[in-house]
Formats: structure tokens, C-alpha cells, sequence
């Protein structure tokens, strides 16, 4: 039991970093710019292909700086050449866009490498267990995975808060108009912002797509456990997507391994359930068989008692 | 009786303090003119009002009934209409739209769709009505957001009224409008707010001194003084607060 | 007494049209694509009933689609066993399906507009979706619920047996719902959701709670999506999770879009010609959501109002008789743009041959070329094709752009006259 706990514990900590490097950059896009990026899973993807193949090149510590780059200068472009001239529209055009763009890269994406998964394996300098909890091994890969993710949340979190752009950037967070009078050329930080986060996302998909796996289904999987951790989280908060990351990790990893089902609760409590009527699925789905499920139910109820979400400060 | 009453309301926005303490008390059809330097809080009273914000403290009755936590469509059916300063109407229908969607819901169509609005004799005949009233009767079938700014604020007007409230808001009617424009404007709304209590902001005091029956001075979040045009006129106090204090 | 002459010309054409349709185009797959057009058609009205009209984006439409299938699916086969329902009127369960959960999901959904609203209608998609595969007793597992449509109860004498059959029932259902999401728009419920959809704090001052307005919207076009569903269900006779997933919500978005949000009609079009591409094009090539994707980008940057906008910009034109003017410059750039597709088509089909077939150095054909898809020559001349189209396209805007200045230049002189 103390077992299970605890890899549990150290599986969500990886899993929720994770989740976090993808949410935040999204975050940052959605709060300055008002863009939902439904495409910012896709370029989780895209860190992920190029993060393998660069290492089919010239080795995974090469990759792990250039695929991140590539990812954050195709960020910038798309905003460049395409978003820019949508900002006109409103944000219903712009979240569209990012939807074709969805489309077309993971249609690019099967069209370059193949519909099937790509053997992106663990770096051997990093595969082999780093010590021993209770009995069984931690691989370094992890904790390498930790490292890497905490680094970049210190790095953010120093760049926002120490530097001029970071200034600049979360008076636009709540300001923008303020900002762009004060002379700032906005639209160039909107460039810098948009890649920055798409870097963040590719990022995470170089370290991410050797823990979990490397296909081309990986963005539709992923993508939308992303958007309900920023919904969890509150739409425009760093610290709530942060949060609700680990939370969500958590819940999704612990109920993997609880086989209990609703007959079984109630039958702790001494009450017998008839499980043959038209709900009889509903009673006897094991949790562990539910998580799927569980990310989209916890952000249904999220915005049912309380849409800011957990730490929300901004409204589209 | 009292149309509209404000008891002590405040409004803060973080620690900033808009509104400290109003209190108001206009009575069933009086035209009460709010006047005060930029930055009073003028907007931030009708947006209390008319509930599109909630009050840090105190409460507003309308007609004796309290408004002070309902929803603005709340506020609206029982019988309170605003405009906006920013020209707030539907661009993209046109300019009969704009004034028949006003008319639905008093005219007790609500939610319906089994009722195909082109067959209602009696509301499209109020629709004709008002348009005659405002003047853009024969700019019907214009998309709105096609007007020229003073028939836009024409229209906003329209509007407003067309729901028959008793009591009415509002704010900058004549914002950017010229000498004639502003003259017609006055004219349209002695008119159409005959018998009807009126609340209006603005900062044109010609149209100011020409229409209200009472003025209320916002200065910071308070009123300073209420009393009749000529008054308000002499009061020191007030020509302190536009004027500022004479250098020494 | 001409205006209505019109109208009605125009519904009597259409009717023609439907009923002739597949006694012209008379193959198994024609009528059966005919069949799905007529499906696409009310799904992609009843979406636009939330998108156009009322400023609603749903990832999750399938939801009631989906929903209102499976409900159709088994009414039909109680209808088997004997329940007094006829046959055509089995969609009208599938709308009561999509009633029910739009009413539910539709309250839960509507407090927010915009981006949120999406956001939510993207999970409820995907919690549906993720439910359907644990409870196996309404949803099927993975097989699904299958019927069979031949029942003994039925309103007239088919027996809906063969697809042209079944294309007059589905023909028959469209033409009722287009009329009704037709008049639908001019009621009081259909312009004030316009107005919500400009301007919410307006409308709340016109008596209006946007809330409620935007969840009876949301559940009329529920409705009508659970109709599509009963129809699916009919014309299939077996449905699965996939119809209440991701896919088909994405499908009705692409094809509501690129026929155009702002005209009732344009949703039909992009229906009938989405259903078009995905049947002819899917067999043709493996790049064909590729296309689809660029598609759509394209119509988004430079096509916002969709094909229908496209159209009725050149309304007022028409009406100048001013359009041979613009003839003459479409024809002129047609051509660049001709060839830079060529070769950006060449290009993508080359590399699916790379990456996807079973052996690449097979050589591929293409419009009856045989070639080897890793021949220099190959890339060449796609690259060529691409460069020589884009250079000429940009010089071709810019005759399209003068004409246009022209045209309008024409048409204001006219109207001041």
C-alpha cells in the first residue's frame, strides 16, 4: 500500500511537471493575446518528432537545445503570417485558425514520419536507476525529467518577474492596451510571447515523448487534458495551472490503480445496491476503468460551482 | 413617490474607492441631471444602478422595490432603461431590427419561436412609431453600424424608450455631437421622456440647464450638492470643484 | 406577390432538384452519398443554428448527434419488437435524444460565451465520448447498437429496404427542417439570439436573460442534431462511439465554416461539398485531410465568410451587371493559381508515396504520369511548379485587386447618380 502511494506520488510528480511545461506556455499565450492555441498540443508533438530525430542525427543533448528552438521560431512565424491578421476577427477566428493548424500538422506529421509510434528511447547515459524506494528502482530518467521541468519553472518564473520583457509581458497580462501606449512595440511581443510558449511546448515534448510515447495521435490524446488544466486552474493564472497540473496528475494516476467500483463503496457503508436496472453500468464501473473520464468530469464540475477555476483572475 | 433611490452606496474596485457614499432621491417624473468633472464616477453610478456592477455597500430601490442585487435584465423588466455613452446597439441588423427587438419582450413575446416576428401587426406598427420619433424612418433597412454617429446615437436612444419604462438612464446622450445635432437630440429627448422619470449624465451644460428639473454634483464618488439649476449654478462649492481653486 | 413567387420558385426548384438527383446520378455509391449530403445538411444547419446565429463555437455538437442516434437506434429496434412507432417518424426520437441532453448540457454551458463556452463544449464532448465505452448497456461497448430498418410499421408503403428509398425519407426530413431552422431565424427567439450574439449587454437591457436565450438556441439546434442522428441511425442501421466523439464534431465545423457562417444557405453548401470531398477525394488520395486542413486555414485567412460569403459578395456586382469585369480577372489568375496547386499537390502526394507506401521505390502515377517518387526530377518539378504559381499568382492579385477598385469605383458613381 505505502508502495503504491508512493510511486503514485512520484509518477504524478513527474507526470503534473509535464503537464505544467505544456500549460503554462499556453497560459501565457491565452493571457496575454486572449488565443486559446488549440494547436499548442500539436507543437508538444512537433518537439517530440524533431526531438527524435534530431537524436537520429547527432544525439540527444543537440536535440534537446535545437527541436525546443525549431518548435519556438515555427511559434513565431505562424504568429507572424497568420494570427497577426486575425486579430481583427475577434477570438473566435483566431482559436479557428489554430484548429486548421491542428489538422495540418498532424496530417504533416503522419505525411513526414508515419502513422505508426517511432521507437524514441530513453538516452542510455540516463537509463539506469538512480536509487532504490522501498524496494524498487527510480530510473534516472525521471528525476532527469524533474530537473529539467523545475529548471524551466525557475527559469520562467525569472524571467517574468526579473527582466524588462517579463515586466512588460505581465503588465500585458492584465493591460495590454495600457502597454501599447506606453510605446512598447506589442506585436512584437505577442511574436516573442507566442514563440516563447510554443518553445515551452516542444520542450516538453523533446523529455516527454520518451517518457510517454512518440505518435502521431499524441496531440488529439494529449491536447485536451491540457485546456482542462487551464480551465481547472483559471484561465490566466500561472500558479493555478500549476496546481491543478499536479492535482490532475494525481487524480489520473491514483485512479489507475483503485479497482473499486460505486457498488463496492456504498457496500462499506452496508448498503446492497440492485445492479441490474437501466444504471447498472454506472454502479459497477471500477474507478480504475474511469480515467479517461475523470479529467473532463473534474473540469465539467469545475465550471459548473466555480468557473474562474481555482485560481482564475481573467475571463475570455 | 421616489422613482429611484440611492442609501450610502459605495463602490470599490480593489482599493480603489469610486463611489463613497451617494445618496439620491429622485422622485416619479422628475428629469434629474448628474454632472461632475471627468473621473467622478458618473459611469460607475449607472453601471451600479442598472446592475452591471454589484455595490460594495448600501442599496437602490427602484419604485420602492430593491434593485440592488438583481441582474440587469432583472432590472430592466421592472421597469428601468439605460443607453450607453459607448454607442451600444446591434450593428449588424438594421435599423427596424434595432428598435423591434427592443419592443419583444414588453410586448410580451419572450422567448417565443412559434411566432414569426414579420406577422406582428401591433409591435411592427410601435416599431413604425418610434422611428417616426427618433427620425430614421426612412433608414429602415440600413445595417446600423452603417449610420452616421448622431442617427447612431438617434437610434440608441430609440432604443432605450421603446420598452415604455417609467424610469430612464442616460449617459452622455450627446457625446460628439454639433450644435444642431445636439439641439434635435434635446428636442427628441424632451419628447420621448414626457412623464417619465430621467437620469441623465452629461457634460454639455446647455443641454444640462435646458432639460433637468434638478442637477446632482459628482465629485470623487460623492455628491456635493443637489439642488435646482439655478442654485446649483451660484454654489461655490460646485464652481470649485469645475473651476478649481484661484491661484493666490 | 413576385417577392413571394421567388420564394417559393426557389423552394419548388429545390424539391425538383432533390427528388431528380438520384434517378440521374443512379449508382449504389452516388445514392448513398446523396443519402449522407442530406444527413450533413441538417446537422451542419442545426450547427450553425449556435455558431452563426448565436455566436456559440461548439467543439462538442456530436454530443446530440450522436446522442439523439443512439436513442434512434433503439427505438428502432423496439419498433421491431413491435412498438407503435412508424418508421418515419424514428428521427423524431433521435431529436428528443438531442432535446434532452441539449436542455442539460446546453444550462450547463451557456453562463459564459466565447472561448470558455468552447472549452466546455470540448470536454462534455470528450466525457461523453469517454463514457460511451463504459456503459455498454445504452452505448454498445465497441461493436456499438445495430438495427435493422426493415420494421413492419410504417406510415407509407416502403419498405425501405434499398438506399434510394431510404434518400427520399432522409430528402423528405431536410426540406421539413431547413423550413423550420429556416423560419426558426425569424422569430422572436431567433433575432433576439442575434442580438445576444452582438451584444449581450444590450440585450440584457432590452428584457432579455442571454442565458436563457442562448440554452433555448442551444437546444432547438440540439434538436435538430438529434434528427441528423435518427437519420444516421436509419441510413446505417448500426452507430458506435466514434459518432458522439471528436471526429464528427470537427467534421460539422469544417463544413458549417467553409459554406459560410453569415448566410442561412451557406451551411448547406459547405455540407454538400465537404461530403462531396471526403467521399471522392479519400479514395483518390491518403493526403486528402491534408487538403482539408489547408482548406480551411485558407478559407479562415482570406475567406472569412466562407464559400456563401464568397458568393454574395458579388451580389451587388451581379446586380450592376458589372461581373464580366471580374470574370475576366478570376480567369486571369485562375491559372497561376492552377499551377501552384499542381505542384503543392505533387509535392504532398510525393511524399505520402514516401513515407506510407509499401515499397517507395515502386514508381507512383500521377494524372497517368508513371514516375519514381525519389527521382530529382520529380521534386524539381514540383518545387518548379510551386515557385513559377506563386510568383504569378502575386502578380495575378494584384489585376483582380484593380478590377474590384474598378468595379466599386463604378458602383459608387452609379449610386450617386
Amino acid at each position: 500500500m505505502l508502495e503504491y502511494v508512493l510511486f503514485s506520488l512520484l509518477n504524478s510528480l513527474v507526470l503534473g511537471m509535464l503537464l505544467f511545461m505544456l500549460s503554462s506556455g499556453l497560459t501565457l499565450i491565452f493571457s496575454m493575446m486572449g488565443v486559446l492555441n488549440f494547436a499548442h498540443a500539436s507543437f508538444y508533438m512537433l518537439g517530440a518528432y524533431f526531438g527524435y530525430q534530431i537524436s537520429t542525427w547527432v544525439g540527444f543533448w543537440p536535440a534537446l537545445v535545437i527541436a525546443p528552438l525549431l518548435v519556438g521560431g515555427l511559434g513565431a512565424l505562424v504568429e507572424r503570417y497568420g494570427l497577426r491578421s486575425l486579430h481583427k476577427y475577434g477570438h473566435v477566428a483566431e482559436l479557428l485558425f489554430t484548429v486548421g493548424l491542428f489538422y495540418i500538422i498532424e496530417e504533416s506529421v503522419n505525411l513526414i514520419w508515419g502513422r505508426n509510434a517511432v521507437m524514441y528511447p530513453i538516452p542510455t547515459i540516463l537509463d539506469f536507476p538512480v536509487f532504490k524506494l522501498l524496494g524498487a528502482d527510480v530510473s534516472a530518467y525521471r528525476m532527469f525529467m524533474l530537473l529539467i521541468s523545475m529548471a524551466m519553472f525557475v527559469g520562467l518564473y525569472l524571467v517574468l518577474t526579473r527582466t524588462r520583457i517579463g515586466l512588460i509581458i505581465q503588465a500585458a497580462l492584465t493591460h495590454p492596451e495600457g502597454v501599447n501606449a506606453l510605446g512598447h512595440n506589442v506585436p512584437a511581443v505577442f511574436m516573442l510571447v507566442f514563440g516563447g510558449g510554443s518553445a515551452l511546448a516542444g520542450l516538453a515534448g523533446v523529455i516527454g515523448g520518451i517518457f510517454l510515447i512518440t505518435e502521431p495521435a499524441m496531440a488529439a490524446t494529449l491536447g485536451p487534458i491540457v485546456f482542462v488544466v487551464i480551465v481547472v486552474g483559471g484561465m490566466g493564472s500561472l500558479t493555478g495551472a500549476f496546481v491543478a497540473s499536479l492535482l490532475l496528475a494525481a487524480i489520473q494516476t491514483f485512479a489507475v490503480g483503485i479497482e473499486y467500483s460505486l457498488t463496492d463503496l456504498l457496500a462499506l457503508f452496508g448498503w446492497q445496491v440492485d445492479t441490474s436496472g437501466f444504471f447498472r453500468d454506472i454502479w459497477r464501473i471500477q474507478l480504475s476503468h474511469t480515467g479517461p473520464i475523470l479529467p473532463y468530469l473534474f473540469m465539467v464540475l469545475m465550471l459548473m460551482f466555480r468557473p474562474k477555476g481555482l485560481m482564475g483572475k481573467r475571463e475570455s | 413617490m421616489t422613482a429611484l433611490k440611492l442609501v450610502d452606496v459605495h463602490k470599490n474596485f480593489g482599493s480603489s474607492r469610486i463611489i463613497n457614499g451617494v445618496n439620491l432621491d429622485v422622485p416619479k417624473g422628475e428629469r434629474h441631471a448628474i454632472i461632475g468633472p471627468n473621473g467622478a464616477g458618473k459611469s460607475t453610478l449607472f453601471n451600479l444602478i442598472s446592475g452591471f456592477y454589484q455595490v460594495s455597500r448600501g442599496y437602490i430601490e427602484l419604485n420602492g422595490h430593491a434593485i440592488t442585487d438583481l441582474p440587469p435584465h432583472r432590472i430592466n423588466r421592472r421597469g428601468l432603461s439605460r443607453s450607453f455613452q459607448v454607442t451600444n446597439i446591434f450593428p449588424k441588423m438594421t435599423v427596424f431590427e434595432n428598435v423591434r427587438s427592443a419592443l419583444l419582450w414588453p410586448m410580451g413575446y419572450r422567448y417565443s419561436f412559434w411566432h414569426m416576428c414579420d406577422r406582428l401587426k401591433k409591435v411592427n406598427r410601435k416599431t413604425e412609431e418610434i422611428l417616426e420619433k427618433i427620425n430614421l424612418a426612412d433608414r429602415r433597412h440600413i445595417p446600423a453600424a452603417m449610420l452616421a454617429y448622431a442617427e447612431q446615437r438617434a437610434l440608441e436612444i430609440g432604443i432605450t424608450i421603446a420598452g415604455d419604462t417609467d424610469v430612464i438612464l442616460l449617459d452622455e446622450p450627446t457625446a460628439g455631437m454639433s450644435k444642431s445635432e445636439t439641439a434635435r437630440a434635446v428636442e427628441l429627448i424632451r419628447n420621448v421622456t414626457e412623464g417619465k422619470t430621467l437620469l441623465i449624465v452629461e457634460h454639455d451644460m446647455s443641454v444640462v440647464f435646458d432639460l433637468a428639473d434638478r442637477i446632482s454634483v459628482l465629485v470623487y464618488g460623492k455628491v456635493v450638492a443637489t439642488d435646482l439649476p439655478d442654485n446649483i449654478r451660484q454654489n461655490a462649492q460646485v464652481q470649485e470643484a469645475y473651476l478649481g481653486k484661484e491661484v493666490a | 406577390m413576385k417577392h413571394y413567387l421567388k420564394q417559393f420558385g426557389i423552394w419548388f426548384a429545390a424539391v425538383i432538384v432533390c427528388i431528380v438527383l438520384p434517378l440521374v446520378f443512379n449508382s449504389g455509391f452516388s445514392r448513398s452519398m446523396l443519402s449522407q449530403m442530406g444527413i450533413a445538411v441538417i446537422f451542419a444547419l442545426s450547427y450553425n443554428m449556435m455558431l452563426g446565429q448565436g455566436g456559440m463555437l461548439s467543439f462538442g455538437h456530436a454530443v446530440y448527434y450522436g446522442l439523439g442516434g443512439f436513442l434512434a437506434m433503439h427505438a428502432l429496434n423496439w419498433v421491431g419488437d413491435g412498438w407503435p412507432l412508424p418508421l418515419e417518424l424514428v428521427p423524431l426520437m433521435g431529436g428528443l435524444g438531442g432535446v434532452v441532453a441539449g436542455l442539460v448540457f446546453g444550462w450547463l454551458s451557456t453562463d459564459r460565451a466565447g472561448t470558455t463556452f468552447a472549452l466546455i463544449s470540448l470536454g462534455i464532448g470528450e466525457l461523453i465520448a469517454a463514457s460511451a465505452l463504459m456503459l455498454p448497456s445504452f452505448f454498445g461497448g465497441e461493436e456499438g447498437v445495430s438495427a435493422n430498418r426493415m420494421v413492419d410499421t410504417t406510415l407509407t408503403s416502403f419498405r425501405f429496404g434499398q438506399q434510394i428509398e431510404v434518400y427520399y425519407l432522409i430528402v423528405a426530413w431536410m426540406l421539413v427542417c431547413i423550413a423550420l431552422m429556416y423560419l426558426q431565424t425569424k422569430t422572436p427567439l431567433g433575432r433576439v439570439a442575434n442580438a445576444v450574439r452582438d451584444n449581450p449587454e444590450r440585450a440584457a437591457f432590452i428584457g432579455y436573460n442571454a442565458r436563457v436565450v442562448r440554452t433555448l438556441q442551444f437546444t432547438l439546434a440540439a434538436f435538430f442534431a438529434g434528427i441528423a442522428g435518427g437519420l444516421f441511425a436509419i441510413n446505417y442501421e448500426i452507430i458506435n462511439a466514434e459518432t458522439v466523439g471528436a471526429i464528427p464534431s470537427g467534421n460539422v465545423l469544417m463544413m458549417t465554416y467553409i459554406g459560410g457562417v453569415g448566410h442561412f444557405f451557406g451551411p448547406i453548401l459547405g455540407a454538400v461539398l465537404v461530403t462531396l470531398m471526403q467521399l471522392t477525394l479519400a479514395g483518390i488520395t491518403h493526403a486528402w485531410l491534408l487538403y482539408f486542413g489547408l482548406l480551411f486555414v485558407g478559407m479562415i485567412l482570406w475567406a472569412p465568410g466562407g464559400l456563401a460569403g464568397l458568393i454574395m459578395m458579388h451580389e451587388p456586382v451581379w446586380k450592376a451587371g458589372l461581373m464580366s469585369r471580374l470574370l475576366r480577372a478570376y480567369a486571369i489568375i485562375a491559372v497561376p493559381a492552377l499551377v501552384l496547386f499542381l505542384g503543392l499537390m505533387t509535392l504532398i502526394e510525393i511524399n505520402y508515396h514516401l513515407s506510407l507506401s509499401v515499397n517507395p521505390d515502386e514508381p507512383m502515377s500521377l494524372f497517368g504520369i508513371s514516375f519514381r517518387a525519389q527521382s530529382p526530377a520529380a521534386w524539381l518539378v514540383s518545387l518548379g511548379l510551386i515557385g513559377i504559381g506563386f510568383f504569378f499568382f502575386r502578380k495575378a492579385q494584384r489585376v483582380v485587386r484593380r478590377s474590384w477598385n474598378e468595379v466599386a469605383q463604378q458602383m459608387k458613381g452609379a449610386a450617386i447618380q
